[in-house]
């Protein structure tokens, strides 16, 4: 009940602010910001009255729209296209729909999520069935008003008009509207009739953004609120054996010292003063459990490489028998580290606990399960925990796991004070939960220049391919074919990193496709397709994770678009098509030597998404994707030393800069297919495209993770 | 602790805080002035640029003490309508991703449009090379600090 509460308080305050404020954006309005940084005009006066229709869309008296955005913002722009969904079935014109950001609500809302570049796949359906809806019961009340017919009625930009002439506005309907029975199968419209879909929409936190308003959970202020940062083990399997705080107590602004579990928190009046009592903590650490190094990881998954596994996860033909049979045999083996995941925005979460419950605001792509986690954590139940979700500087899979929030709530019970729990950028970087370090062999027998077995061993720490990713391509098109994996256990920290696996394995499987493709004497791009052709005629096996000829589709495209010469020597281009997150990718990386490195100049990218939704926004995930994806693979390196990882901050980690990046095409399919998302899928193919681009420009071959490594000795 | 009286966006504000303080905290949590954002702290990353007598710093490393007499610019003062070239720009080009970056960058970008009205694109990768942004959003930033030093 109490759960209740705060979120209808929080509502409550949500309009009162709005009133003043107003603009295109509201729901950082009880970060107690000075709302009139933002404002924007308003297209229309400001409604003595909202009417709620469900959890999603309100309409005021005047006509302006409040549609709320469910899901958390990570940057993938999804505040601003799944209102984008809502507000073209409801037919109502976009200058006149504010975006508030959802609470968590399970009641409400289902799959409060950002991962795995689902939101808009899974939120397609049920948006424009949202829409729809009240504007099925809209146009019903204005029929009914009229002793009219609905389907003499059209709509457009919140405007009824019958066929007779006479219109009325949606503001003038909505609360006899409201109180119609919801329809289950509204009427939704055809592709072609889309006027918001397929328009690029300016991101609906823009001025948020341009003037600084507090939008991010670091920038959340509660009067009262103490900063708080806390000393984690400096290494992996350590335990805290003592501390020493006298001189963090000498601190100016340090209110207190606590341990909680393995750590120290110190709590003060400003976060200067909490990162400077951190500092001054002496802790002894014990090594409790095994202290890994970056040479231990690399060996053991090569030797895990040699083995099979009791349980393949995937298995046509017999892989052992075609290589005896073959005339040739090629294998490769590559290597990737651990990475950080770097979000711009350290991890941080507020949390007040109190004996009525728990109130946590702050950057989260799991609030459900974060939730879950912290009335355990704090042995209440869940209704008592309220989570509100702020944007996030960043996501990548690092906010998925919550465990900042339930550092938050753990110190803040026990100092009983409202806190703001923030990492340092140190504390970001050596306490991380890791794209874990993986390796992969590849096995081909060759017989009379075809490709006749197939086997892909995986060894990662603390993981294995999930879901159907030994179904992918090139499985289908060879007729013996063999998947087996490794899990290795590792007391370093491991989860979900942008295109968990896919981030890798694409660049290892492509970079190995373009190798193989040169020892048959084939074009690359031609290699490919055939394998799709035989995969389409006659395909091997019973499970295939793509479909044919949406992937034949962008690799066409692609190599039209970067003039592709199916005979020529293409001379500084590589290609790369790769299909993940229900989306199919090609990329053609074209590279120059310059001061005596390669430099990627140029990246054509072309995409099946499905139908896109906001043109700009997603050119920007798949200008993001590609760019991440090609720093990380180029620059990004990880080591570890005695459970240590030997980099705490940017000095020391080197991430892609703008002097570094290509200019970047983008080319999508037209499809009037269900979109498919995009915060993840373009991420893959570039470390592969650029790898075979290198190979073209230096005629060196990149088998391991960061490639800058293999190429010191040019420069 | 210690008293100084600091100009930040041409207005004079008293804090009393501990002299070794950055000025990116005194912003942050005295001034409640949080669009200058914190990614490092040390110098690497330039989400926290501001402007000191209209030159660019990374507030994160300089001390309170040390820029009590000069003049400061955030992101929240950089035009009095949100209606700066660059602004505008980043309006049109649709730049933010998660945005976390994105007053740094600007702040960054105002700074190399005053001393250089039309900048080459090694003049902007040279000027920009100090800001990350996790998003990769760098094409669109190249794209809008263009256009906004035509406009
Ligand atoms: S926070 Fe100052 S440069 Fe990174
Ligand atoms: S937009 Fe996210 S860090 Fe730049």
């Amino acid at each position: 009940m109490k759960n209740n509460k705060i979120n209808k308080d929080r509502r409550s305050f949500l309009k009162v602010t709005t009133a003043v404020g107003g603009g295109m954006l509201i729901g950082f309005n009880w970060m107690g910001c000075k709302s009139d940084a933002v404002v924007k005009e308003l297209s229309l006066p400001y409604p003595k009255e909202w009417v709620d229709f469900d959890a999603f869309i309100k309409i005021g008296d005047t006509g302006l729209v409040t549609i709320m955005s469910p899901n958390p913002e990570i940057g993938q722009n999804i505040k601003t296209s799944m209102p984008m969904i809502i507000a073209e079935e409801l037919d109502v014109a976009w200058k006149d729909v504010v975006v508030e950001q959802a609470p968590l609500n399970t009641e409400w809302y289902t799959r409060q999520v950002a991962g795995g570049s689902q939101s808009i796949r899974h939120g397609w359906e049920a948006l424009r069935k949202t829409g729809a809806a009240v504007k099925q019961m809209l146009v019903e009340t204005a029929a009914e008003k009229w002793e009219a017919e609905p389907s003499d009625c059209s709509v457009e930009n919140g405007m009824i008009t019958h066929v007779d002439g006479r219109s009325i506005g949606y503001g003038e309907l909505a609360t006899e509207a409201s109180k119609r029975e919801v329809p289950e199968e509204p009427k939704l419209k055809d592709p072609s009739e889309f006027k918001i879909i397929g328009q690029s929409k300016r991101n609906v936190d823009m001025e948020g953004i341009l003037t600084g308003a507090p939008l991010f959970g670091t920038d959340f202020k509660r009067d009262g609120m103490s900063y708080a940062t806390a000393l984690r083990p400096p290494a992996f399997g350590q335990e805290l054996k003592s501390f020493d705080d006298t001189e963090t107590r000498k601190v100016k602004g340090v209110q207190d010292v606590i341990r909680f579990g393995n750590k120290v928190a110190v709590i003060a009046d400003n976060t200067w003063a909490a990162m400077k009592g951190k500092k001054a903590l002496v802790a002894e650490w014990e090594q409790k459990q095994k202290a890994e190094n970056s040479e231990y990881h690399s060996k053991t998954l090569l030797d895990y490489l040699e083995k099979k596994s009791d349980e393949p996860r995937r298995v046509d033909g017999d892989v052992d028998k075609a290589f005896a049979e073959s005339d040739e045999v090629l294998e490769r083996t590559y290597e990737a580290p651990f990475l950080p995941h770097s979000c711009m925005e350290p991890m941080n979460f507020f949390a007040h606990v109190t004996e009525e419950g728990a109130e946590l605001i702050g950057p989260i792509q799991t609030p459900q399960w974060t939730q879950q986690r912290v009335a355990d954590l704090l042995k209440i139940d869940k209704e008592k925990v309220s989570i509100d979700m702020t944007r996030m500087g960043g996501g990548f899979g690092r906010r998925l796991y919550g465990d900042f929030a339930l550092e938050a709530a753990e110190v803040s019970s026990l100092s009983k004070k409202p806190i703001q729990m923030i990492f340092s950028r140190e504390d970001d970087m050596m306490a991380g939960t890791y794209r874990p370090a993986s390796a992969y062999k590849f096995k081909v027998g060759i017989k009379d220049n075809e490709v006749i077995a197939y086997h892909l061993t995986e060894a990662c720490f603390n993981g294995q391919m999930f879901g159907t990713m030994p179904n992918n391509f090139p499985c289908g098109a060879i007729e013996n074919y063999r998947v087996d994996c490794h899990t290795i256990e590792s007391n370093i920290t491991t989860g979900a990193w942008r295109a968990p696996y896919a981030n890798f394995l694409a660049f290892a499987e492509q970079a190995f496709l373009d190798e193989l493709a040169e020892k048959l004497e084939k074009d690359p791009v031609q290699f490919r397709l055939d394998l799709f052709a035989k995969a389409k005629e006659k395909p091997v096996g019973e499970e295939h994770n793509y479909e044919v000829d949406k992937f034949v589709g962008v690799i066409k495209l692609a190599a039209e678009k970067a003039g592709w010469k199916s005979d020529g020597d293409n001379s500084n281009l590589g290609f790369c098509a790769y299909y993940s997150h229900n989306t199919y990718v090609a990329e053609v990386a074209e590279v120059e030597m310059e001061d005596g490195l390669p430099k990627v100049k140029n990246i054509h990218c072309a995409v099946d998404c499905g139908i896109v939704i906001n043109p700009n926004a997603a050119i920007n995930q798949i200008e993001g994707g590609i760019i991440d994806g090609i720093g990380h693979a180029m620059y990004s390196d990880f080591v570890f030393k005695d459970g240590q990882s030997q980099s705490n901050n940017y000095h020391q980690y080197r991430l892609i800069r703008m002097p570094e990046i290509p200019t970047i095409d983008v080319h999508f399919v037209k499809s009037n297919n269900d979109p498919t998302g995009l915060g993840e899928p373009t991420l893959p193919p570039a470390g592969g495209a650029v790898a075979n681009a290198i190979y073209k420009a230096t005629g060196l071959r990149m088998y391991t993770q960061p490639f800058i490594k293999n190429l010191e000795n040019l420069g | 602790m210690a008293k100084y009286t600091i100009t930040i966006n041409g207005q004079s504000k008293d804090v009393d805080v501990d002299p070794d303080t950055p000025i990116l905290w005194v912003l942050r949590d005295e001034l409640n002035l949080v669009g200058t954002k914190y990614g490092c702290g040390i110098a690497q990353c330039g989400a926290c640029t501001i402007h000191i007598d209209g030159n660019p710093a990374r507030s994160c490393s300089l001390p309170v003490s040390r820029v009590a007499d000069k003049k400061i610019t955030t992101i929240e003062g950089l035009s009095a309508e949100a209606n700066h070239p660059l602004q505008e720009a980043w309006r049109k080009h649709d730049v933010p991703q998660c945005g976390y970056c994105q007053a740094g960058q600007i702040m960054s970008a105002a700074a190399l449009l005053k001393e250089n009205k039309n900048p080459s694109d090694a003049d902007i990768d040279d000027a920009m090379r100090g800001n990350l942004c996790r998003c990769a959003s760098y094409t669109k930033i190249k794209a809008a600090i263009k256009s906004a030093a035509n406009s």
